[in-house]
C-alpha cells in the first residue's frame, strides 16, 4: 500500500533555473559492483528548503549525498545542483556547495582557525578575507575561545562545528550534511539546529542525512525514505504520518510467550497489521479512527492477555519508518527514540 | 599549468609546513638522521675504508646526499597516506580545487625539506673536512641534479603514499626497496670488495649512476669500476636521463594513481 506514496518518476518536473540553490535529481543510480547503493533516485529540491535523507546504514543516503557533491559518479541517470550538472559542470557545483561528510574532514595538526582560512584560500579568497570569516564563522559557532588550538585536541562535537564552518567559508547555495548530528550530545544537536533554520531563512538549500526521526522531523519540509537503495517513500513529514495512519496504540503485555496472541486479538481495531516489538514486549498497533481505548482493554481482558499499560499516541516517524522499511529489515534503528515524542 | 594551480599548492603546501611546525620530530629523517650517519660513517667506518685518489670523507658525501634523498621518498608516502586514510581528502576533493594541485602541495613541501637536507649535508660536509675541486659551474650543475633526484624520490613517494594506502605499510615496503637499493651501490664502500653477484648489481644499480655523478661533478674521488656498463662509465649522462625518467615515471603515476584512488 506504501508504493502510493513513491512519486511518479515520469513526469517532467521543471528545471530550475541556473545559479538557483535548488537541486534537481533524476533516475539516479550507483552500482558498486552486483550490488546498487542507490536506485532510480528522483528528487527536486527548492531552493531555500531542507530535504532530509532517512535510511538505516547502507540505505543509499551517503551514496546520495557523495554524487551530488561531485565526490561520486553516478551509474545512471542525472543531477544538477544549483543548476549545474554533478558530472560536467562538477568543478562549478563546487563552487556553489558546502559540504559536511560523516567523517570530521578537518585537519587534526591544525588550528581551527588555519583550517578555516587554508579551505578559503582554496576557495580563492584573498588571504584577509579568507581570515575574515573564517573568524566570523568562528564566532557564530562558538568555536572562538579554542581558535588557537590544535583540532585534534578537539572533542568530537567541536569538530562537527568546526567541520559545519569549513563547509559554510563560500557562503554555500546548497549545504550538504551527512549525519550532521550523530555523536553530538542534545543541547549541542539544538543548537545546530537552530543555525540550520537561520541559514534556511536566509536561502541556503539543505540536503541532510539522518538516521534521527525526530531531526527530520524537526527540519525537513520533504522527506525521502531510502532502504537497500530504493526510495520508499516521499513527502512531507505530516504527508508519511498521515498516510500510514495517524493514530497508534501502544499495548506493553506482562508475558512474551502471549505476544502472537494479542497482535491476532488486536487485529479488529487495526488499520494495518500490528507490528510486534519482542525487546520491549510491546505491540504497536495503528488504529482505525474512533477506537475506544476501553473496548481494546475489554477484549484483551476477555482474551485472557494481561495488558500492563495501553497508551494511544499520535504517529511519529519511528512509525512510518518501521512501517515502510519492516519488511527488509526487522529491526529498528539503534538510534531512534520513539518514546521521547510520545 | 596554470597560476591557480600554482597558487593553490602553495596554500595546500602551507599545510604540510605547519605540520612539521607542530611536530618538529618530522623533521629528524632530513636533519639529524643525515647528519648522524656522515659523523658515524666518516668517523667509525672512514679509518677501515681506502679510497684510491682522495679521503673517505670526500667519497662519502655523494653518497650520502643520495642516500637521504632516496629515503626521503618516506615523507611525502607518508603524509598522503595519511591524508587518504583520513577524511581531510574528501574536503580538499568537495573544493573548486584542481586535483594535480594538490599532489603539487605536497611536493613544494617535500621539496623544501630536501633543499634543507642538502644544505645542512654539505654543511657538515665542509666543517669535517669535504671540499671540491671542481669548477663552480660543475658544482652547480652537481646541486642541480641532486634537485631533480629529489624531484623524482619526492613523486615515487607519492605514488607509493597513494598506492599502499596506510602510513604504517609505507615504511615497511619503503625500507625493503630502499635499503638495498642504496646499500647495495658504491654509496659507503667500493664494489670491488663486494662478491660477484653484488658487484653487478652495484654495477647497473641507478643509485650507484647518481652517486658516481655527484662524485664526479663535485670534483670528488671515483670508485674504480669493476663491471663495466654503459650508465656507470658515463655517470653525469646517465644520471641526467635517469632522473629525467624517474621524474616522469614518478609525476605520471602519481597522478594516474591518484586519479584511479579518488574516482568512485
Amino acid at each position: 500500500m506504501y508504493e502510493t506514496l513513491v512519486r511518479d518518476t515520469d513526469q517532467p518536473v521543471p528545471q530550475p533555473p541556473v545559479g538557483s540553490g535548488g537541486v534537481h535529481v533524476t533516475g539516479l543510480g550507483k552500482r558498486f559492483g552486483d550490488l546498487w547503493a542507490l536506485r532510480n533516485f528522483s528528487i527536486t529540491v527548492t531552493p531555500g528548503t531542507v530535504l532530509g535523507l532517512l535510511g538505516h546504514n547502507g540505505a543509499g543516503k551517503t551514496t546520495a549525498i557523495r554524487i551530488l557533491t561531485t565526490l561520486s559518479q553516478p551509474t545512471e541517470g542525472r543531477a544538477t545542483v544549483a543548476g549545474f550538472d554533478v558530472v560536467r559542470d562538477a568543478a562549478t557545483v563546487r563552487q556553489h556547495i558546502g559540504v559536511a561528510s560523516q567523517q570530521a574532514t578537518v585537519d587534526g595538526l591544525m588550528s581551527a582557525r588555519l583550517n578555516l582560512q587554508t579551505i578559503g584560500r582554496l576557495y580563492g579568497m584573498p588571504r584577509r578575507e579568507a581570515r575574515e570569516r573564517g573568524d566570523a564563522l568562528l564566532e557564530q559557532l562558538d568555536l572562538t575561545s579554542f581558535a588557537d588550538g590544535l583540532v585534534r585536541t578537539y572533542s568530537g562535537g567541536m569538530r562537527r562545528r568546526l567541520d559545519l564552518a569549513a563547509s559554510l567559508m563560500n557562503r554555500p547555495a546548497v549545504l550538504f550534511l551527512d549525519e550532521p548530528t550523530t555523536g553530538l550530545d542534545p543541547l549541542s544537536r539544538s543548537s545546530l539546529w537552530d543555525m540550520l533554520r537561520d541559514l534556511v531563512s536566509e536561502g541556503t538549500t539543505v540536503i541532510l542525512t539522518t538516521q534521527y526521526l525526530e531531526e527530520a522531523d524537526q527540519l525537513a519540509d520533504d522527506i525521502v525514505v531510502l532502504d537497500h537503495g530504493e526510495t520508499v517513500a516521499h513527502g512531507t513529514p505530516q504527508d508519511l504520518k498521515s498516510r500510514i495512519g495517524e493514530q497508534r496504540l501502544d499495548v506493553h503485555i506482562s508475558d512474551i510467550t502471549q505476544l502472537v496472541a494479542a497482535q491476532q486479538t488486536l487485529l479488529p481495531y487495526a488499520d494495518s497489521e500490528p507490528i510486534i516489538d519482542e525487546a520491549e514486549c510491546v505491540i504497536t498497533v495503528p488504529i482505525k479512527p474512533g477506537t475506544r481505548i476501553v473496548d481494546v482493554v475489554r477484549t484483551l481482558d476477555d482474551a485472557g492477555i494481561d495488558a500492563i499499560d495501553v497508551a494511544r499516541r499520535e504517529a511519529t516517524l519511528d512509525d512510518v519508518f518501521v512501517a515502510l522499511t519492516h519488511k527488509t529489515q526487522t529491526e529498528r534503528p539503534n538510534n531512534a527514540s520513539p518514546q521521547e515524542q510520545s | 599549468m596554470s597560476t591557480s594551480v600554482v597558487r593553490d599548492a602553495s596554500v595546500l603546501a602551507r599545510r604540510n609546513l605547519e605540520h612539521i611546525r607542530q611536530i618538529p620530530e618530522k623533521l629528524t629523517n632530513v636533519t639529524v638522521q643525515p647528519l648522524m650517519f656522515v659523523l658515524l660513517f666518516s668517523y667509525v667506518f672512514g679509518g677501515a675504508i681506502r679510497v684510491e685518489g682522495g679521503t673517505y670523507k670526500e667519497f662519502l658525501l655523494g653518497g650520502i646526499l643520495i642516500q637521504t634523498l632516496a629515503f626521503a621518498m618516506m615523507q611525502p608516502a607518508t603524509s598522503i597516506a595519511t591524508d587518504l586514510q583520513e577524511g581531510v581528502i574528501d574536503r580538499f576533493r568537495s573544493l573548486p580545487t584542481r586535483r594535480s594541485a594538490y599532489l603539487l602541495g605536497h611536493y613544494f613541501a617535500e621539496m623544501i625539506g630536501s633543499i634543507v637536507t642538502i644544505a645542512i649535508l654539505c654543511g657538515t660536509g665542509l666543517l669535517i673536512g669535504w671540499r671540491t675541486s671542481a669548477s663552480i659551474l660543475s658544482v652547480a650543475q652537481g646541486i642541480l641534479l641532486l634537485l631533480v633526484f629529489a624531484t623524482a624520490m619526492i613523486w615515487l613517494g607519492l605514488w607509493l603514499g597513494i598506492f599502499v594506502r596506510s602510513p604504517d605499510a609505507v615504511m615497511g615496503i619503503g625500507f625493503i626497496i630502499v635499503f638495498p637499493a642504496t646499500f647495495v651501490s658504491n654509496a659507503f664502500v667500493p664494489p670491488s670488495s663486494m662478491p660477484g653477484a653484488l658487484q653487478w648489481f652495484a654495477a647497473v644499480n641507478p643509485v650507484s649512476v647518481f652517486i658516481s655523478a655527484v662524485r664526479e661533478l663535485f670534483g670528488n674521488p671515483l670508485t674504480p669500476v669493476t663491471k663495466h656498463v654503459w650508465p656507470i662509465d658515463h655517470p653525469v649522462p646517465a644520471a641526467w636521463i635517469y632522473s629525467v625518467a624517474l621524474v616522469v615515471l614518478g609525476v605520471v603515476s602519481a597522478q594516474r594513481q591518484y586519479k584511479h584512488r579518488t574516482t568512485e
